[in-house]
């Protein structure tokens, strides 16, 4: 099921970009739509928005792992060429949903800390500033349950993982524009 | 028709150095009630700093957005005794209310204030009453004759002599306050300071606590914090978050969004017991529970239709939400004003943020402000007003919003960003 919705998430994004023809500068509002057919919920609203993170070249990046090394070794996570080193997720506003490279990234930490008992990580979850700050704690913890739950699917222990959200409370970047909110909106997993 | 109370003070907190918020008002006065508040005489006492009455009453009346008082320094006249005042003259002026007062000496600091309010049309008395302060208590007694006219004139208790709580931070690396401060701004006092962050503050229905999260611990938990004895309890210390915490209006139970089953959900708390009752159970988040005035129900935030919409939820055994809002992709964060008759919240529409209200009668919404980063609604104890959380400039102001959407003022710090205010029902 998981599986599912990743690919649906992308095919969104892919339909995104054709349908916008790549338009770069232009932003579209990502609530386009929200007075027209008021009371609808349908999947636009989500759409608008990944678009906007693409056309910025941003958080997403299509080929994060090309070129990584791959290796579980104790001190991997210290390694900058190793996939491990890739430790902040970045999500589309108001989702939790992990994109498929992300999804990858994270199946690896998941696989390190199976192999590494001793290893202990916190989950820090995190939101941009848009919307309330209550909804964004309970939005931050959702992310960071996602990638839990990736974690222990591929044998980290429960126990080996504290999930801490921080709703909008911890920005990586200061500034009210898409700019620093594509930059907000993550997980970060902190090697303890 | 004079009615003398005597009133005391003691004296709450100790004063300390804490930036104060001052407050502008940026939107709105016409309409309002024109009202001449003739500065007090200060017999056989030097005039304190900071403890002008009459301009502290002639601020909150105009803050309030209903009383448009006459600028000191355009008054016709002024009268210090009932008999100097000539009310055709102000009646000609178009003033409609008009107060005169006194404050004496009558110890080392113990002093008598005294005001009068009267009705220029009808040249008489309507309200007059006697009070004992001490030079920390003027503002306080100021706040309440502003308190006493506003109830006169509006018929609408005042909210004035009251305080509010908010959230401020500032400096490299951050450091987080919560505060406490006259409703004016004034006298500020902070109950916690931490390197991580502080949510959430709200207050008891007694005025006397504030419920908050601090995650000074490294995980978030929920505290009740008296302010008065300085003492504070952890009420909510759960595996996953401890957010949102929200008193009900008899003071008996406290909402909050625990995940420690999973996913955000609301449950309630026993303040007596402590006993725990999990009220929603969904894959979706719940959260942002606020109480209705009976203490029977709650609206609170859910994205259960795939978006943040409110949703109502009776505390009954097997009620279902009812879904409130669907105007709109985005709304949350519910403040119900104490008659339950507006739930104010934040309303998104083309990737702006701005408070709303709905009334619960005939369900329609209105809103109120212009984003683009509106947050935090919390209606004044007499539903009057919505203080919230606003931006100006890219800095975290508050800010306060007419219910009718007419008048607006802005409260900031000199330095530093603050948020999440909580308007207290009463001073205590």
């Amino acid at each position: 099921m998981k599986i599912i919705t990743m690919k649906s998430s992308v095919f969104a994004l892919v339909m995104a970009l054709l349908i916008s023809g790549c338009t770069t500068g232009v932003q579209p509002d990502s609530e386009a739509g929200a007075d027209a057919g008021a009371g609808a919920e349908d999947g636009e609203y989500e759409t608008g928005a990944t678009v906007g993170t693409i056309g910025d070249g941003g958080a997403f990046t299509g080929s994060a792992l090309e070129g990584m090394t791959i290796s579980y070794e104790k001190n991997a996570i210290n390694d900058p060429g190793n996939v491990l080193s890739i430790k902040t997720i970045y999500f589309d506003y108001d989702s939790s949903e992990l994109s498929d490279d992300d999804a990858e990234v994270v199946k690896h930490h998941g696989k390190y800390l199976a192999l590494n008992s001793d290893a202990s990580m916190r989950l820090e979850g995190h939101t941009d500033e848009r919307g309330t700050r209550e909804y964004n704690i309970a939005l931050a913890d959702r992310r960071a349950q996602s990638i839990k739950k990736l974690l222990l699917f591929q044998g980290a222990s429960s126990s080996q993982i504290t999930i801490i959200s921080y709703g909008e409370e911890k920005p990586a970047a200061l500034g009210h524009d898409e700019d620093a909110w594509k930059l907000n909106r993550r997980a970060e997993l902190v090697y303890e | 028709m004079n009615r003398w109370i005597l009133l005391f003070f003691v004296a709450c907190f100790s004063q300390t150095a804490n930036a104060v918020l001052k407050i502008d008002i940026t939107e709105g006065i016409e309409g309002a009630t024109p009202i001449a508040i003739i500065p007090f005489q200060w017999n056989s006492a030097t005039r304190l700093k900071d403890s002008d009455i009459s301009e502290i009453v002639s601020s909150d009346l105009a803050r309030s957005g209903k009383f448009s008082p006459v600028a000191e320094k355009s008054l016709l006249a002024r009268p210090q005794r009932p008999e100097d005042i000539h009310f055709k003259t102000w009646r000609v002026a178009g003033v409609d209310h008009l107060v005169i007062g006194s404050v004496q000496m009558v110890a080392n600091d113990s002093f008598k204030v005294e005001f009068r309010l009267f009705n220029v049309y009808r040249g008489e008395q309507v309200l007059g009453y006697s009070f004992n302060a001490t030079s920390a208590t003027l503002r306080t007694t100021a706040h309440q004759i502003s308190d006493l006219i506003f109830e006169k004139l509006t018929g609408l208790p005042g909210a004035f002599n009251s305080r509010i709580a908010y959230v401020t931070s500032s400096g490299k690396p951050v450091e987080y306050r919560l505060q406490v401060a006259d409703t004016d701004g004034y006298n500020p006092q902070t109950l916690l300071t931490s390197k991580e962050p502080i949510m959430s503050p709200v207050w008891s229905p007694d005025g006397s606590r504030v419920a908050y999260v601090s995650f000074e611990s490294g995980l978030s938990a929920i505290f009740i914090h008296d302010i008065h004895k300085g003492t504070r309890e952890k009420i909510a210390s759960f595996k996953g978050i401890n957010s949102a915490p929200a008193w009900s209006p008899d003071g008996k139970t406290m909402a909050m969004t625990l995940s420690k089953d999973g996913n955000a959900d609301i449950y309630i708390i026993s303040l007596q017991t402590r006993a725990l009752r999990r009220l929603t159970s969904h894959w979706s988040i719940d959260t942002e529970a606020a109480w209705m005035p009976d203490s029977n129900s709650l609206v609170f935030t859910s994205s259960r239709s795939g978006k943040p919409q409110l949703y109502e939820l009776s505390l009954d055994q097997g009620s279902r939400p009812k879904r409130l809002t669907f105007e709109g992709k985005y709304n949350s964060n519910a403040s119900v004003s104490a008659d339950g008759k507006a739930i104010a919240f934040v309303h998104s529409a083309n990737n702006s943020y701005k408070i709303a209200v709905l009334y619960t009668d005939t369900r329609v919404m209105q809103v109120l402000t212009e984003g683009p980063l509106d947050e935090s609604p919390d209606f004044a104890p007499n539903g009057t007003m919505i203080l919230y959380a606003s931006q100006d400039k890219g800095k975290a102001v508050l800010a306060a919003v007419s219910t009718d959407g007419r008048q607006k003022q802005r409260l900031a710090l000199s330095d530093g960003e603050v948020r999440e205010p909580s308007w207290a029902a009463k001073r205590k």
